[in-house]
């Protein structure tokens, strides 16, 4: 079987995961590497962790988004999303303009060792986000593109696939508490006292 | 008017948002809802509507799951690993399908086993089956909001039987 229906891109997940970091806004990212990733590169309490429920991610970020002012940038994976496939369709309904979806697109089920996802073969995500109703829905296949298409969507409900290489960093297990990281990342939405 | 009644519980109990994914006993509430200032989002599947709502919960919002209890069995794994896990309030009504005057014989299981798989997972839940259980359930989402936890309510069909 082959695994990539495209050419190889050559981004690194833990490089995308650095560029959303630098952003200004609230972060919610999918359990796993991607969250261990995070957590390496940058941590912070305007990152909240997901460490269970896989698939909801989107929602989550949703949620927040529709709560409060501060940009929500969700980091996403295919596999993840592909179990709550539904969650596009409602972003698209509702699309509030704080909101960007960035769903890493690495064909691979990353975290329990790299079974191919659907996308590896014929499901195309710009494809089901744009007809879940997402019109700012875009691919990049590296850092300039991803730098591109966040500037470009900065202050609009955007979903963006980055697609990127398999491969998980060497980085360790977040030592916090659920409690704490809810604690830090609501202390951080208290901060700006930027409730909707 | 049952509806009314039941919506006002919700809106001066301080319920901001709902989560919602319909039912045929619920119709009238979710029409109800519409009508009032209340944000209502309504959601493909129940689970996505515990994501949303600990969303909300995180920004310090006091959100509702409104569904029918088949929604409970599609929900069970977000309910622990997230809004349980992370100590997130959220507030559950569902209809309570499967019991008396059900003409849905596949609702029948789940409406057994909804009142159990809480207790398995610890939730408390009051059974609302006329309209003087709302002062209960109003009192019921208010202590919710000031905890961290999970409560549910089921609207049992004799509710509406009751009131006609």
């Amino acid at each position: 079987m082959q695994l990539f229906c495209t050419e190889s891109s050559g981004m690194k997940r833990s490089e995308v995961i650095e560029e959303i970091s630098k952003c200004d806004g609230l972060l919610i990212s999918n359990l796993g590497f991607p969250s261990r990733e995070l957590y390496a590169t940058c941590d912070d309490p305007k990152n909240f962790y997901m460490l269970g429920s896989m698939g909801l991610t989107s929602s989550i970020g949703l949620g927040v988004a529709l709560s409060q002012n501060k940009r929500v940038y969700v980091i996403d994976g295919d596999g993840s999303i592909l179990m709550n496939l539904g969650s596009l369709v409602t972003i698209a309904h509702h699309a509030p303009d704080n909101f960007c979806l960035i769903i890493i697109d690495n064909k691979v089920y990353g975290s329990t060792g790299n079974q191919p996802t659907y996308t590896s073969e014929k499901a195309d995500l710009v494809m089901t986000a744009k007809a879940a109703g997402n019109e700012n829905a875009e691919r990049v296949k590296n850092i300039s593109g991803l730098r591109d298409a966040l500037k470009k969507f900065s202050k609009q409900s955007a979903v963006i696939i980055a697609e990127t290489e398999p491969g998980n960093e060497q980085v360790p297990v977040i030592p916090y508490d659920p409690v704490e990281i809810k604690g830090r990342f609501m202390g951080e939405i208290k901060k700006g006292k930027s409730v909707k | 008017m049952v509806d009314k009644l039941v919506v006002d519980s919700l809106e001066s109990s301080g319920i901001d948002i709902i989560l919602s994914v319909p039912c045929d006993m619920l119709s009238g509430i979710i029409l109800e809802i519409k009508r009032r200032p209340i944000q209502h989002i309504s959601v493909c599947r129940e689970e996505e509507g515990v994501g949303i709502a600990a969303g909300c919960a995180l920004a310090g919002r006091k959100p509702m799951l409104l569904m029918q209890n088949s929604g409970l069995g599609n929900s069970i794994n977000a309910l622990m690993s997230l809004t349980y896990f992370y100590k997130l309030p959220l507030f559950i009504l569902m209809s309570h399908r499967g019991g008396q005057g059900e003409k849905i014989l596949a609702q029948v299981p789940m409406g057994k086993a909804a009142p159990l798989l809480l207790d398995t997972l610890n939730i408390d839940f009051v059974t609302i089956k006329n309209t003087d259980d709302l002062e209960e359930l109003e009192t019921f989402i208010k202590a919710t909001f000031k905890g961290s936890g999970i409560n549910a309510a089921f609207l049992y069909r004799e509710l509406w039987h009751e009131a006609k």
